[in-house]
């Protein structure tokens, strides 16, 4: 257990360099001279030839990579001189709102999933089946922001339930912020909810099928049992694997819902950015949705070898 | 040659049966039709994705009005016989900006999968065929290039190259590759094993045939799920693109844009968000029945 | 056979297992009937495909149903089994009647300790207080073989070798002390050496504790060894029936001499014999017998005729149109 968890540090260490290489040299292709954007409109040859030197764009590739990645390293993003504020308070007061809403929806999609894919699979090809069914495939087919906007529209506009926009922090008044996070987290929920009820359901079918289970039946074990222990015990331990694949689609998800309901989260951030041609924020900001996925990539799956005692426990 | 038609690949002096094969490709799609139809959801969503292709190929002839012509009717107009789809705030049809807007939808979603296909399948193949080091360098980037959520790095190519429906489709594209590549090199893995395979090198015949001819039409029908399955994926990714503005550029007739600006009108005019919303939902819908469909059908693994 | 009535603890009678399929209903089982009495070993044996499996699967309803539909009567202590709602059979399952399977390593869960699984069985059907059953696992598990059993119940299913996990499903089966242990091929899926272990095992422990087994195999060596009483099963149906002596001495269906012919001989007179041809498919039955077509003595009648049971001796009986002519 220790000497596989280990063995995923390393790998998610050697994913998180690739993807700075990745992203280094993205941010060189950028066409135009980031001096002259950040310089503006008037300045001095003496001042173009500082700041370049400042920023250490006058020596080679390799030095300039070295220098960017021990920066990141030692948690330094650097200065927007567009927005007038580090980089690193940026991101993180964007990555707040962001992280919450997909909290939220992550949450409340497996309350929706767990449930309705064990009934899809119970009652397989009855009404209940086909009914959870289609309406998951509705639930992640909808575009996030489509189903937003719908749900601002029914909810806000008609029936004035729920406000539609804006965002409040937990901690500065958790009523209002659970008031404003229902759309969104609803819209952003069912989507994933879609996606695990789907998997839920095969999962559960498969095990189902299997030789334990019969075994388990012919053992005396009652229907319920049956089900709820000795085959979701199996089921549920690829379906926490797919949360955790699933967790980029519901990051990318929280970065269109935002745009709906204006929260002030990592889409928008990185939106702006790209407008202004803010690059250092658009860089930090992709570097850490990357950085949240890989890590709970690899939370997962030393999750899943927890639960797999084939993993856990070697013979 | 593929191999669907008979069992042997001709190379000097040799015959190695490939399975996977049908017997006689008429017969098999027949075959795999009976299947596909038994299942009501694979079949209407087949059905609806060919009514977006229809209206995508004939948006000259099925659109009432032409899409970027401003003030064809009064500007949030509401749905009327005049105009089914209502007018956006210039004044445009909305019906016809929709069927308009099915081209680029299509356009983007098929040409980038297509070439993430091309990319993801080529290095997937000389991973999982070659293996060692080529295949640890190529499969570490790939899982790199996976930990990027497709939208956001979507959203950064689009930094880079700059607006325009080239750079959405290569935008779009990059984010695909590395499932491509993840799904053939497994199943590369797999056949590669297989004793057609070791005959095939035992009678020399060279790298590049066996993998064409022998380990390619092996793995093909995973791939060919894969790719329609993406390629909702890529149209919800364009569309998200376009909602975010970094889309191709207006007046182009985008289903995202249109749906983005009818939000500043939701109150007065909720049809600009809603139709085009309908049109995106029904294409994505349909193009994920479908794949269901075909991985039932195709993916011998995945049937149940 | 009216001697010993009281002695038969369950009688299948006219048992069907039906699938339903494009081409209509395909039968798997065709109107089986046996009877197993107290203490007894009865062989069911048969080519795979014959429908042993699913005969003894659909005693205790484990056959998913749809696509599968039983009929018939599968008499239990008076009731019968076919017609029990769903608890009440739960209540009989590994109580009255234990099951063990071909494939031990895939019968355990794999997320459950070993002993907790044999403990749950036990809970299920046994009023006693949970401390007293818990001691009781390491006592089973000992029993059935498996060293230093204390330790092992807390290990999980795949540090267990096939061998071992057959025995610890073989102590789950006679946890409770049922009356009858239906064995599917319990050591197909086992070395030959671990094989003749856990056969003897299963034997002892039979005798012990006085419970009947119909033991499901397609080896008739195995068959020889082990049981008082066969069945000889083809196509879903009993083609014959005898005690063990009678069956190895003088068979009467052509197809359980063919399948004797095929044993190897000690004495090296052997003559390898084989059956032609492979058992018909569901899909593709023929009229009458539906050994004819194989069948080296087939007269014009077998293929008009379908053969049922009759008596070809004491307490002997085959299926055969030939036989007693």
């Amino acid at each position: 257990m220790t000497r596989f968890a280990l063995s995923r540090v390393g790998q998610t260490v050697g994913v998180l360099w690739i993807v700075s290489v990745i992203l280094f040299v993205l941010m060189r292709l950028i066409p135009g001279d980031p001096v002259l954007i950040m310089l503006g409109d008037e300045f001095t040859d003496e001042a173009y030839r500082q700041l370049r030197a400042q920023l250490g764009l006058d020596r080679s590739l390799l030095i300039q990579y070295l220098v960017w990645l021990g920066n990141i390293l030692r948690g330094e993003f650097g200065y927007s001189y567009i927005s007038h504020a580090s980089v690193a308070d940026l991101v993180f007061q964007a990555y707040v709102p962001t992280l919450w809403l997909v909290i939220a929806s992550l949450i409340l999609g497996t309350i929706i999933a767990i449930p309705s894919g064990i009934v899809a699979a119970m009652r397989k090809d009855s009404a209940w089946d086909y009914g959870s069914m289609g309406v998951a495939i509705v639930g992640f087919s909808m575009p996030s922001f489509w189903k937003g906007i719908l749900l601002i529209w029914i909810f806000s506009v008609h029936l004035g339930w729920f406000p539609a926009m804006g965002y409040v922090a937990p901690w500065a008044d958790f009523r209002e912020s659970m008031w404003k996070l229902v759309l969104p987290a609803v819209t952003l929920g069912t989507f994933f909810a879609g996606l695990v009820a789907r998997i839920v359901r095969s999962s559960l079918l498969e095990v189902l099928d299997l030789d334990y289970i019969k075994a388990a039946r012919a053992k005396g074990v009652g229907q319920a049992a049956l089900v709820y222990r000795h085959a979701l015990a199996n089921a549920l331990i690829p379906v926490v694997t797919v949360i955790g694949l699933q967790f980029g689609a519901l990051l990318g998800g929280a970065v269109l819902t935002e745009t709906v309901f204006t929260i002030p989260g990592m889409g928008r951030l990185t939106v702006a950015a790209i407008t202004t041609r803010d690059y250092q924020v658009v860089q930090a900001a992709i570097l850490v949705g990357v950085l949240s996925v890989v890590l709970v990539n690899l939370l997962v799956d030393i999750s899943y070898a927890f639960l797999n005692p084939k993993i856990r426990v070697t013979a | 040659m593929r191999t669907l038609d008979g069992l042997t690949v001709e190379s000097p002096g040799v015959t190695v049966p490939t399975p996977a094969a049908e017997p006689g490709a008429a017969a098999g799609i027949g075959r795999w039709w009976r299947r596909f139809a038994r299942s009501k959801g694979a079949v209407f969503g087949l059905a609806v994705f060919l009514a977006i292709v229809v209206m995508a190929v004939f948006a000259g002839v099925l659109a009432p009005y032409d899409p970027l012509t401003q003030g064809v009717g009064a500007p949030l107009e509401k749905p009327s016989l005049a105009h089914w789809a209502g007018t956006d705030s210039f004044g445009r049809d909305m019906l016809s900006r929709i069927i308009y807007g099915a081209r680029i939808a299509l356009i983007v979603g098929i040409v980038a999968v297509l070439l993430a296909l091309v990319a993801g399948v080529t290095l997937g193949l000389v991973a999982g065929y070659y293996g060692g080091v080529l295949d640890a360098v190529i499969m570490r980037v790939m899982d790199a290039l996976f930990a990027f959520p497709i939208i956001i790095l979507a959203i950064a190519m689009m930094a880079i190259m700059g607006f325009g429906v080239t750079n959405v489709i290569i935008a779009v594209g990059v984010g695909f590759i590395a499932p491509f590549a993840r799904v053939t090199r497994g199943d590369v893995l797999a056949v590669k094993e297989e004793p057609y395979i070791e005959a095939a090198r035992l009678a020399g015949i060279g790298n590049l045939p066996i993998i064409f001819r022998h380990v390619l039409p092996n793995v093909l029908a995973p791939i060919i799920v894969q790719g329609a399955l993406r390629v909702s994926g890529a149209i919800i990714t364009e569309a998200g693109l376009s909602f975010l503005g970094l889309g191709p550029p207006p007046p182009t007739p985008v289903w995202g844009s249109m749906i983005a600006e009818g939000r500043n009108f939701i109150v007065m005019a909720p049809h600009i968000s809603t139709i085009p919303g309908v049109a995106l939902m029904l294409t994505v819908v349909g193009l994920n029945l479908f794949g269901d469909g075909l991985r039932d059908t195709l993916d011998p693994r995945l049937r149940r | 056979m009216t001697e010993d009535q009281s002695d038969v603890i369950l009688e299948v009678r006219n048992l069907v297992v039906e699938f339903s399929s494009e081409d209509g209903p395909l039968r798997a089982v065709d109107g089986v009937s046996f009877a197993v009495r107290r203490g007894e070993i009865v062989g069911l044996v048969g080519e795979s495909g014959a429908g042993k499996t699913l005969t003894s699967e659909a005693m205790l309803r484990l056959v998913r149903c749809p696509p599968g539909r039983i009929s018939g009567e599968v008499r239990f202590r008076g009731q019968n089994l076919l017609a029990l709602d769903e608890p009440a059979l739960a209540g009989i399952r590994g109580k009255e009647i234990a099951m063990i399977f071909q494939n031990p390593g895939a019968s355990l869960n794999p997320v459950f300790r070993v002993g907790d699984q044999l403990l749950e069985a036990m809970r299920l059907h046994l009023r006693e207080p949970a401390r007293s059953l818990r001691e009781r696992v390491g006592e089973i598990l000992g029993r059935v073989g498996i060293p230093s059993a204390a330790t092992r119940a807390r290990d999980y299913p795949h540090q267990f070798s096939g061998g071992m996990a057959q025995r610890v499903m073989i102590g789950i089966g006679i946890s409770c002390v049922p009356s009858l242990l239906i064995a599917d091929e319990p050591t197909t899926a086992l070395d030959v050496t671990i094989q003749a272990q856990v056969l003897a095992l299963l034997r002892s422990l039979a005798r012990e504790l006085g419970v009947a087994v119909l033991l499901v195999s397609h080896d008739l060596g195995i068959i020889s060894q082990m049981c008082h009483r066969v069945l000889v099963m083809y196509a879903g149906r009993i083609v014959e029936e005898a005690d063990v002596a009678t069956i190895f001495r003088a068979p009467a269906h052509p197809y359980t001499r063919g399948l004797i012919d095929c044993l190897p001989r000690m004495d090296g007179s052997a003559r390898l014999g084989t059956i032609a041809g492979v058992m018909p498919g569901l899909r593709s039955l023929p009229s009458g017998c539906p050994f004819h077509p194989r069948c080296p003595l087939a007269e014009p009648r077998c293929a008009e005729e379908a053969p049922k049971l009759r008596s070809a001796g004491d307490h002997h009986s085959a299926a055969c149109l030939l036989v007693g002519t």
